[in-house]
């Protein structure tokens, strides 16, 4: 149990990081995760050669997808559009780095999923669900 | 050929519990009808019994440990069934109630959505009854137009005729079984596939008697859509397969709402689940789903191309002693090679129903009737016939039994 509520979950659960979305931003994109309804708003200023200068964030969920949430916006805020799509489904569970049962997984990946579609579109995230392929 | 496991055919009959029961007081069960269902070995229904034992809850949306361990062992089963026909990936494996539910979530969401009057979908004579009426249904809601190839005088299709149509119309799906469940015809997919292709036209393949008995890979065949049936491969009955490239469906609409299938519902409307969910609404046949996984790793260690191989020898085997039989007509292909382990007949002009009733008072069950393929017996000029068929747990001794069984027949009918 501690394995998964570890320290570093709780700490980003309790104070998310970049909490709020902007307004005005570039991208601006809600998800929802179908198991349980949680949500997931993800907003974006693109700044010059495209790097994401600006992002905030909101949503209703469990510690595990807000926690998530808050630990991606940490790791791509200055980051550029590119570097951002070369994440991977794997990339995000290992940033999370819990154990996650098969039920859990998609709180994990909540926030990835509004990011990827959000600024790529449906297609590229239809594409990295896909890696999950056996 | 021996097995992958090494182990003889005695030991892999003992793994079916049904076969050790008597058939009637003092007479032992001949079971010569598992192309209309299997029988199950103990590691189905064992999986099954351990399954609502130990592990069932819903699956899914749970946190807790039950649901989590439902969830892992039937999803673990979609994998299995992944890698048993070699699709790309699980997601493009949707579970269904069997292959007519398959067949008609075809029909109902592509169908539905893509096919216009005017437009040509291509079925064949020998299909199963399920493979025909959900295109009656759609033709005659749409208007579009189905056309039926014929079939030959061994009971193959009418590959010339294939073309023309191909050529000449405006098709947009052929729709036909891989091997027929009365003639037992293996029909030639991959080159079928590849010229409906060539034709803009996608190809639906009804896998109810080849996936069980033969191996299949549906990337080699390179086919839109497959559908078969658990129950018919070692599985419990409630699950079928579809399987569909993800492209194709990824663009298709659902065809049953509820839950499950769902991404967010709002009064307003909904937006739909990824691949495979999209297509699985409501709880799942769970138990089923785990039972099927556990069928597919039995053949599997068993091996796909002995299961096929052995069951040819019985076929061939069954095809020379049927022959013997006086005023017994076969029908379908007269080689084992090209055909599936059925054989459909007549026998003089008793009508089948009282050749498999007195079948059935010496312990052999087999089936008789029109076998959910009316115009295929229209074809034949017969309205019904005979038709045992065979499995892995089945023994050249049976068909024997088989024989003299008829023998005895005609003897009580004259
Ligand atoms: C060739 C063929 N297609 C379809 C079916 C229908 O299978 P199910 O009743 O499991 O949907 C059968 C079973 O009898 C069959 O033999």
């Amino acid at each position: 149990m501690e394995n998964l509520y570890r320290e570093i979950i709780l700490d980003h659960a309790r104070e998310p990081r970049n909490w709020g979305v902007l307004d005005p931003a570039d991208i601006d994109y809600e998800e929802y995760n179908p198991l349980c309804g949680d949500r997931l708003r993800i907003t974006i200023r693109i700044g010059e050669d495209e790097i994401i200068d600006g992002l905030g964030w909101s949503g209703e969920g469990c510690a595990i997808s807000q926690a998530a949430a808050s630990m991606l916006g940490e790791e791509i805020l200055g980051k550029s559009l590119e570097e951002v799509k070369a994440w991977t489904r794997d990339d995000m569970l290992a940033l999370v780095g819990i154990p996650l049962t098969i039920n859990r997984v998609k709180c994990a990946l909540l926030s990835l999923k509004a990011l990827m579609i959000g600024i790529y579109g449906q297609k590229i995230w239809d594409r990295m669900e896909m890696e999950d392929e056996d | 050929m021996t097995n992958r496991s090494g182990r003889d055919l005695a030991e892999i009959r003992a793994d079916f519990p049904i076969l050790a029961e008597e058939h009637h007081d003092g007479v032992p069960l001949v079971f010569l009808d598992s192309a209309a269902s299997s029988q199950k070995p103990q590691a189905v229904i064992g999986a099954i019994a351990d399954y609502y034992r130990h592990t069932h809850a819903n699956v899914h949306r749970g946190i807790h440990k039950l649901s989590e361990a439902a969830t892992a062992a039937f999803e673990d089963a979609r994998r299995k069934v992944r890698r048993f026909i070699n699709a790309e990936s699980r997601r493009e494996i949707i579970f269904t109630r069997n292959t007519t539910e398959s067949i008609n979530l075809v029909a109902q969401s592509w169908g539905r959505s893509q096919l216009k009057p005017g437009d040509v979908v291509i079925s064949t004579v020998l299909e199963h009854h399920s493979n025909i009426v959900p295109w009656q249904i759609l033709a005659e809601e749409i208007g579009f137009t189905l056309r039926f190839l014929p079939v030959r005088e061994q009971g193959q299709l009418d590959l010339a005729e294939y073309e023309r149509i191909l050529r000449e119309e405006r098709v947009r799906l052929v729709t036909v079984a891989h091997v027929s469940n009365v003639l037992g015809t293996v029909n030639p997919i991959a080159a079928m596939a590849e010229k409906a292709h060539d034709s803009g036209a996608l190809i639906l393949v009804d896998g109810a008697q080849s996936v069980p008995h033969m191996p299949v890979d549906v990337r080699a065949l390179d086919v839109d859509f497959y559908a078969f049936s658990g129950h018919k491969m070692l599985g419990p009955t409630g699950v079928g397969v579809l399987y569909g490239k993800r492209d194709l469906l990824q663009a298709m609409p659902p065809w049953m709402g509820g839950g499950d299938m769902i991404s967010h519902v709002s009064l307003d409307g909904s937006s739909w689940n990824e691949l495979p969910y999209k297509f699985e609404a409501g709880t799942p046949a769970i138990a089923p789903v785990i039972g099927l996984g556990a069928a597919v790793q039995y053949l599997q260690e068993l091996g796909m191309e002995w299961v096929h191989a052995y069951e040819q020898q019985l076929t061939a085997y069954a095809l020379e002693r049927l022959s013997e039989v006086p005023q017994l007509e076969l029908f379908g292909p007269s080689a084992a090679k090209e055909k599936g382990g059925v054989a459909a007949f007549r026998l003089a002009d008793h009508h089948p129903h009282d050749v498999a009733q007195l079948l059935d008072a010496q312990g052999i069950a087999v089936r008789a009737g029109h076998h959910c393929a009316q115009p295929l017996h229209h074809h034949l000029g017969v309205p019904s016939t005979t038709r045992a068929s065979f499995y892995i747990y089945n023994t050249e001794e049976e068909i024997d039994a088989l024989v003299a069984g008829l023998y005895e027949t005609l003897r009580i009918l004259g």
